[in-house]
């Protein structure tokens, strides 16, 4: 039903092991961080890679996400739910204003503008009094899922979140395998006949970017209930590239790759924080060799190699 | 004291000189970007690290080898220009048969690791770079103070923006370089170096951004963030002026500056924003840009 080919299935029933051994083996918080920034990644992924365009403002979504999200956990105690899902309707909503504007142009204009739109985003949560300016909204409970879910238990999170980065990533996939998506591609590949067959690209590219931005809010507003924390990090124009990056490495417009991306990014953000700026200059230095060198990234690489499409 | 629409003149005029000089640099980073899109079809996102750059070898050549500020400012920009063509020759050449997209994605790359050099060798606190002597102090215009370091870097931008115009559109060279930005393959054909005329050009763009860079030095600390500051503003600039046009480039940079300018005297709550607002507004008046060419 959600279209995968037999070794998909392979790789994502091993996926799956992964995601139910892991919390056994490492720790659960630093687990976390990996599935949202994975359904952060496969939710970039499907403007990048199924409709062409490079968004360089997608920390606005995530960052927004997180903020409403933390928000309304802490001032109004909503479920855990609503809050993870008024995320994700934030990302969307925003995605919808801001893609309007930004689907005007393609190539490099859409990454240009993005990221002006973003900016501009940022200096609004600067300067908003409810997002907190420099502190940022802190101590945020995790409260309870569906009311009787205490969330409290590092244990308890991780499942919620693995169902979220499962859910959305099945979601990403339904999307990229439905008609839809077929259409989608038809645009990356030649949008003047896909207009000329009568399809109103423009409507596409934008819907395809609020289902994008709302996953992404998700994924944002899911990563502010885990740390109780939503900060200006997370609207920095510097996540918006992190995440590009996390999606080259593992690979543009593949399925798998988005989520290994993740893994090795925030694997080498947390074990390469103890030397401060090198941190940077690795990710600049991979970010290069990545284009210079295997633009099709780890899950494309190995996929060219096996002759499958994962 | 005159007062202007309720605002004394002196506040007026003082915020509208920052606008300029803001704008100043604006022109200055966005005419390089325009000219290495032009040729090169990439977005050099690492434009404002180089921007950096320019103002850190200005700081080192006065440190480390006691240069001062009038020879730095024709040194850094030769030094930074030729590391980008050093650049260009070894690792951007290598994409203009892929899509732009991995220029920019590369170029972005560049700059962290560029910054990221810079951030470890110095902190990003950020250091101090004196005025020149000779630019020392302010000058009474009647209706203002105007310090004078600042009154000479819009001098100094204005000049260098114009000269960069008059070589592209009135002499044979700018003549040979609009020719190929059209077609290179024919211009190659007319026995042209197209691709030496494509690395000349990175390095004009660049040496370009370190120019603005060190006369940036002395009113912005010196510091590894500099260039990210500015550069996402710039882009905007960039959009809303289009990249079709030398000229359109240099005004909408001082332009927008001169808005923010005036932001910050009637709405200071909008200043960090009003360029992007303006930004949404071209795009949904005119989404080429103000003196953008039809693809």
């Amino acid at each position: 039903m959600f279209g995968f080919s037999r070794p998909q299935t392979i790789a994502f029933l091993a996926m799956l092991a992964l995601i139910i051994v892991c919390p056994y083996v490492l720790y659960p918080v630093f687990l976390m961080r990996v599935l949202c920034a994975a359904l952060f990644a496969c939710a970039f992924n499907l403007m990048i890679g199924y409709v062409g365009l490079l968004s360089f403002g997608h920390a606005a979504f995530f960052g927004m996400g997180g903020y409403v999200a933390a928000w309304t956990m802490k001032t109004w105690h909503v479920d855990a739910s609503i809050a993870i899902i008024l995320g994700g309707l934030t990302g969307g909503l925003l995605g919808l204003c801001l893609g309007f504007l930004a689907i005007r142009r393609s190539g490099i204009y859409f990454a240009m503008i993005t990221l002006a739109l973003a900016q501009m985003v940022y200096f609004f949560c600067l300067e908003a009094p409810f997002t907190g300016g420099e502190d940022g909204i802190q101590q945020v409970p995790r409260g309870w899922l569906f009311g009787f879910i205490d969330l409290s238990n590092d244990m308890t999170m991780y499942w919620v979140v693995a169902a979220v980065f499962v859910g959305g990533f099945l979601t990403i996939h339904r999307i990229i395998h439905s008609p839809f998506g077929q259409v989608l591609k038809g645009i990356r590949e030649n949008e003047p006949r896909a207009t000329s067959l009568g399809y109103r690209t423009d409507d596409y590219k934008l819907i395809a970017f609020v289902l994008s931005t709302a996953l992404t809010g998700i994924a944002g507003g899911t990563k502010a209930l885990v740390f109780g924390i939503a900060t200006l990090t997370d609207v920095h124009s510097s996540t918006s590239g992190e995440i590009v990056l996390t999606t080259l490495l593992g690979g543009l417009g593949t399925v798998f790759g988005p989520a290994l991306g993740a893994v090795v990014m925030t694997s080498m953000e947390n074990y390469l924080a103890q030397f401060g700026a090198w941190v940077t200059v690795t990710q600049g230095a991979i970010f290069m060799i990545c284009v210079l060198a295997f633009r099709r990234g780890i899950i494309g690489e190995i996929g060219h190699f096996l002759k499958l499409r994962l | 004291m005159i007062m202007i629409f309720g605002i004394p003149g002196p506040l007026l005029f003082g915020q509208l000189l920052l606008g300029l000089i803001n704008g100043a640099f604006y022109a200055m980073l966005s005419l390089g970007l325009a000219v290495i899109f032009g040729m090169l079809n990439i977005i050099n996102f690492a434009h404002g690290a180089l921007f950096m750059m320019g103002a850190f070898v200005s700081w080192m050549l006065l440190n480390y080898i006691g240069i001062g500020y009038f020879p730095s400012l024709i040194l850094a920009p030769i030094l930074v220009g030729i590391f980008g063509i050093f650049l260009e020759r070894t690792i951007i050449s290598r994409l203009y048969k892929l899509d732009h997209l991995y220029g920019l994605l590369l170029t972005f790359g560049l700059s962290l690791v560029i910054e990221g050099l810079f951030r470890n060798g110095y902190g990003s606190s950020g250091m101090p770079y004196r005025i020149p002597a000779m630019l020392q102090g302010a000058t009474d215009l009647g209706f203002m103070f105007m310090p004078n370091y600042r009154g000479w870097v819009v001098l100094a931008a204005a000049v260098v923006c114009l000269a960069t115009w008059a070589i592209i559109e009135k002499t044979s060279l700018g003549a040979t370089l609009r020719a190929a930005t059209e077609n290179a393959p024919l211009v190659q054909a007319f026995g042209v170096n197209v691709p030496r005329l494509i690395t000349l050009t990175y390095g004009g763009g660049v040496a370009l951004a370190a120019f603005a860079g060190v006369l940036a030095a002395p009113i912005y600390s010196v510091n590894p963030n500099m260039g990210s500051n500015f550069i996402n503003t710039v882009f905007a600039v960039v959009v809303i002026g289009g990249m079709g046009s030398i000229l359109g480039s240099i005004v909408t940079g001082f332009g927008l500056g001169v808005i923010e300018g005036l932001t910050k005297v009637f709405y200071p709550q909008a200043s960090a924003t009003v360029v992007f607002v303006v930004m949404v507004i071209v795009l949904l008046t005119r989404p080429r840009g103000l003196f953008g060419k039809a693809a």
